[in-house]
């Protein structure tokens, strides 16, 4: 097969951060603001790991190990997610920004792969698609109602953007295998992906009367997708593997 | 015993024992989880399902019941098989299958003409009064099946099952 470890690379990176996003979502299980946040975040957790599962199948019918030994048996080092989906969950109000960048950016990527010329990725993309227009519009309803409430709920939003937006550009950090699965018709660059993602929340954050910081050059996020990771991962890993360790041929 | 083999018809009435877990008034074959039957020879058969939502946490253990179910009903080797690629649309739950949402108090999702769009989601019609004067609360319920409306006629919430 043509184009085998650009495609392995791009599913692991889509596996990666649904997986780890879906981790910090679940962490809001029992902290919710109110209790509606708490099963929309438990609800879009369940959604995500199941779409890792979904990547991580593909990935093992082209020869990579099981899910469950890809999902539970790796180092830090092995994980290709970005640095954003690391992140602890702080507080209500970054998880909040967060879910709103993440899943724009998702959606943004999962259109786009609509089209690709991998059939088994149009075919994933198509059913995750339908999905994930459920996650944006939750986010931008909360992020909407919160940022128009009142000057406390606007200026704690916008602090949450400062802080997330440039960790949220690691999600297109761009890679060795860009360029080549651009040109295969796989996945577009990471840079197109990025300014799509821009066009579309823009319009949302104006109407939030929230805006974009600056952000540093060279990125300090980026590092994720070549297997550079905070060490807020490994943390993670040893979390979502305390049970695995304990009874490690234990049958579900 | 003559080993004859049986109509796909009678296979998908045996599968109306299968119900949701989540809503026990549908069957597998009503939510329009069922893809493929494929009998063969020597009582075996293969299914091939398609997960409502991608992360139901239903759909191992409605694979586990299919399997029971046709064992129970003689056959000897059954092989069912969940295509988590494939689409599946709220378009294929049966006008029986909406009844028994209906029953259940849970809103039948809207019906969608091709791509669903955001105004999709937030139409929906109260199971009590059926009323369309409605609006979403949140687009995540108790299941990841169904969302969280309101109705201004009997100025209740309700459940939907959502439209996908
Ligand atoms: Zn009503």
């Amino acid at each position: 097969m043509q184009n085998l470890e650009a495609l392995k690379n791009l599913l692991y990176r889509l596996a990666d951060d649904f997986l780890i996003m879906g981790h910090r979502d679940s962490e809001w299980i029992g902290l919710g603001p109110i209790l509606e946040e708490d099963i929309a975040f438990a609800s879009m957790a369940q959604d995500k790991v199941g779409y890792s599962l979904s990547f991580y199948t593909l990935l093992h019918e082209l020869g990579e190990a099981d899910p469950d030994t890809i999902a539970f048996k790796r180092e830090a080092i092995h994980f290709k997610c970005a640095q954003f989906v690391e992140m602890p969950i702080q507080d209500y109000a970054f998880s909040l920004i967060r879910h709103f960048f993440f899943d724009y950016a998702a959606d943004t990527r999962i259109q786009a792969l609509k089209n690709s010329s991998y059939d088994k990725l149009r075919d994933l993309a198509n059913k995750i698609s339908r999905e994930l227009k459920y996650h944006c519009m939750h986010a931008k309803t909360m992020v909407t109602q919160i940022a128009k409430g009142n000057e406390d709920g606007n200026s704690r939003l916008q602090e949450a953007v400062n802080t997330a937006f440039p960790m949220a550009l690691s999600l297109f950090e761009p890679t060795e295998f860009c360029e080549e699965l651009a040109q295969a018709g796989i996945c577009p660059t990471e840079a197109s992906l990025q300014k799509e993602w821009l066009q579309r929340i823009t319009p949302l954050l104006i109407e939030a009367s929230l805006s974009l910081p600056q952000v540093p050059e060279p990125n300090p996020y980026y590092g994720g997708r070549k297997g550079y990771h905070t060490d807020y991962l490994d943390e993670l890993i040893q979390e979502m593997t305390a049970v695995i360790r304990l009874e490690p041929e234990a049958v579900w | 015993m003559v080993n004859e083999i049986i109509s796909k018809t009678t296979l998908l009435d045996y599968l109306q024992e299968v119900k949701d877990p989540e809503i026990p008034t549908i069957s597998v074959v009503d939510l329009g989880i069922i893809e493929d039957v494929k009998i063969e020879a020597g009582n075996k058969v293969c299914i091939e399902m398609i997960p409502t939502f991608s992360g139901c946490p239903a759909i191992r253990f409605m694979q586990l019941e299919i399997i029971n179910c046709l064992k129970k009903h003689g056959f000897t080797e059954v092989e069912v098989k969940v295509a988590y690629e494939k689409p599946w649309s709220s378009e294929r739950i049966t006008e029986r299958g909406r009844k028994q949402l209906l029953e259940f108090g849970l809103s039948p999702p809207p019906r969608i003409k091709g791509e669903i769009e955001e105004k999709d989601l937030e139409q929906a019609i109260c199971p009590k009064c059926l009323s369309q004067n409605t609006v979403i609360k949140n687009p995540f319920g108790p299941t990841l099946c169904r969302a969280i409306h309101y109705c201004y006629n009997c100025h209740e919430t309700f459940e939907q099952f959502k439209p996908l």
